[in-house]
């Protein structure tokens, strides 16, 4: 075993805790965060750490955190970032002045007309948001959900080419159980105005985290694309909406076809027989001090 | 340390190794602890004499080299290493023969290896390991690359009529799947059990040992599907209700 190690410089120790905080599982930040102190045992260093690693986690994450005023939800997403600890939330248009660290909305202003899209272009992105609550309140017990204007947010009128994007997401903690979940979709939509036609690109990541007897996680992505024609932004909007609700669905039920019905199955029948190919337990009884190897491979057939 | 378990408990399995190494960094007068409680995935070495390969862990491990249980030599060499009794160590060489055999009826592959040495209470520990993955697609279709570790580690106490073993294990499971309608699909893990029994020792030691493994591997060869299948789906289904099931509303937790 070597002898002393040196001791890490402050800055190491410092990448150290910012990798353990940002591989937390969706919504077990905190929980890491109080273990890591613990093994830290250096507040300074713990602190630059989380004010570099909780912006990270928190927008990859896409938070949904409550703001005060009677406003209803904010989502922290890299989309809606207006400067270091300032989220946009379109619905409201209001902007949200966030705690990393403490994951808390601690203030709302409302947001400037440079800060959000031209009328016309709202009247695309309000339509889309309104449909995409009614789908995500349906299919989702805890979902939230939000649509923003990435690119082109200052076109005036027909004929120039703008992109939306809509995030989906949803989390579930039940430490009493030792079970953590998280869903996140991230829809781009590029509306080409001159040929109506509207281009989506899906990005779907699912995770659970189950820790009782010990950690297992699953990490399942997928990515799909669809495009549909649209004449006005209503129809347009339902039409994005049962889209993006058509792959969910479908991506959701072959997740349970292909992976958890046929897995168990396929997959341990691989790894691991249920029992050996005689059908009985080991022999483990032909257990003679000497001739053990050879009364086995005899009992069982096989050459040796 | 428990803050550090805490942080293993939470960190992507998948990224073990990593997790192990930045706690050891950070911890350093904990390492024998650490090393000891933490399971990262078995490695693999070749004996020099024979060329069979050998599991290493820390229990064969003397300062960076390793004993092979089939040469009973370390690799590298080194000076003034432990190595078990005369008597424990014929134990130990049937033991590894006839888990070698056990090892291919019911995994069809992979490498098996056991180590035994005394402990302070007059009795001995012994530690079975089995390693192997699989690549590519499985005989009946969808599996991509799975891998199936166990580590038992069993405690003998004295040897009196009826002896105690405690017996310690931990399968690390991993399945990844890759398939054009599903995407990506990544599951994986480890589970840790205790079994306990007082066995008569006539019926031989080695007997009473793979008698327990046995039983062992085939509750937690069950009990994984219900935990890694069973709640990571139970989750995926609570986050987003399959159709079928949305006209009912969950009650919220």
């Amino acid at each position: 075993m070597a002898e002393e190690e040196t001791e890490l410089s402050d800055k190491q120790k410092k990448e150290i805790a910012k990798w353990f905080l940002l591989n937390a599982p969706a919504g077990e930040i905190q929980y890491v965060a109080k273990d890591l102190k613990s093994v830290l045992n250096n507040d300074d260093v713990y602190d630059e750490a989380a004010s570099e690693a909780f912006p990270v986690y928190n927008k990859s994450h896409m938070i949904c955190l409550e703001m005060p005023g009677r406003f209803g939800d904010v989502l922290v997403t890299s989309y809606g970032e207006l400067q270091g600890n300032e989220y946009l939330d379109p619905k409201t248009a209001q902007v949200a002045i966030v705690d990393h660290v403490k994951q808390v909305c601690t203030e709302v202003r409302p947001a400037t007309d440079e800060e959000l899209p031209t009328p016309y272009v709202e009247e695309y992105r309000c339509a889309l948001e309104a449909e995409m609550l009614k789908y995500v309140s349906e299919a989702y017990p805890k979902g939230s959900c939000s649509v923003y204007c990435i690119n082109g947010k200052d076109v005036e009128g027909p004929g120039n080419d703008f992109e939306l994007v809509a995030v989906i997401s949803a989390a579930r903690l039940s430490p009493q159980n030792f079970c953590t979940g998280s869903w996140r979709s991230i829809w781009n939509i590029e509306c080409k105005d001159d040929i109506q036609v509207l281009e989506l690109k899906g990005k779907l990541q699912v995770g659970a985290h189950y820790f009782e007897e010990g950690n297992v996680q699953l990490d399942a992505k997928h990515e799909c694309r669809d495009s549909t024609m649209f004449q006005s932004p209503d129809d347009g909007a339902i039409a994005i909406a049962s889209l993006i609700r058509h792959h969910e669905t479908e991506y959701l039920a072959s997740l349970e076809v292909a992976s958890y019905l046929n897995l168990p199955d396929a997959t341990f029948k691989d790894l691991r027989r249920k029992l050996p190919v005689t059908r009985t337990l080991f022999p483990w009884h032909s257990t003679s001090q000497f001739n053990l190897t050879r009364e086995i491979s005899k009992e069982l057939g096989i050459g040796k | 340390m428990e803050a550090a378990m805490g942080l293993m408990r939470r960190m992507p399995p998948r990224h073990s190794e990593t997790a192990l190494s930045a706690l050891l960094s950070l911890l350093p007068h904990n390492s024998s602890d650490l090393l000891s409680q933490v399971d990262l995935p078995l490695q693999v070495l070749s004996d020099d004499d024979s060329g069979k390969r050998f599991i290493l862990c820390e229990y064969n491990r003397d300062a960076d080299s390793y004993r092979s249980p089939w040469s009973n030599k370390y690799h590298p060499r080194l000076e003034d290493a432990p190595y078990p009794s005369s008597k424990l160590r014929q134990l130990e060489i049937e033991a590894n023969d006839i888990f070698t055999v056990y090892c291919d009826q019911y995994y069809e592959g992979g490498i098996s290896s056991v180590y035994m040495w005394e402990d302070d209470n007059e009795g001995f520990v012994a530690c079975f390991l089995k390693d192997g993955s699989k690549t590519g697609q499985g005989r009946r279709g969808y599996l991509e690359e799975g891998t199936w570790d166990a580590i038992h580690v069993i405690e003998v106490g004295p040897e009196e009529e009826t002896t105690r073993y405690c017996l310690t294990s931990t399968v690390m499971l991993s399945l990844t799947t890759d398939d054009v309608s599903s995407g990506t699909f990544s599951l994986s893990g480890s589970i840790r059990r205790q079994m306990n029994m007082n066995l008569p020792v006539a019926d031989g030691h080695l007997c009473n040992m793979g008698k327990m493994i046995e039983e062992m591997e085939g509750k937690l060869r069950n009990s994984l599907d219900q935990v890694y299948f069973g709640k990571t789906r139970e989750m995926v289904c609570t986050l987003r209700p399959p159709s079928e099931v949305l006209p009912m509303r969950l009650p919220d937790s």
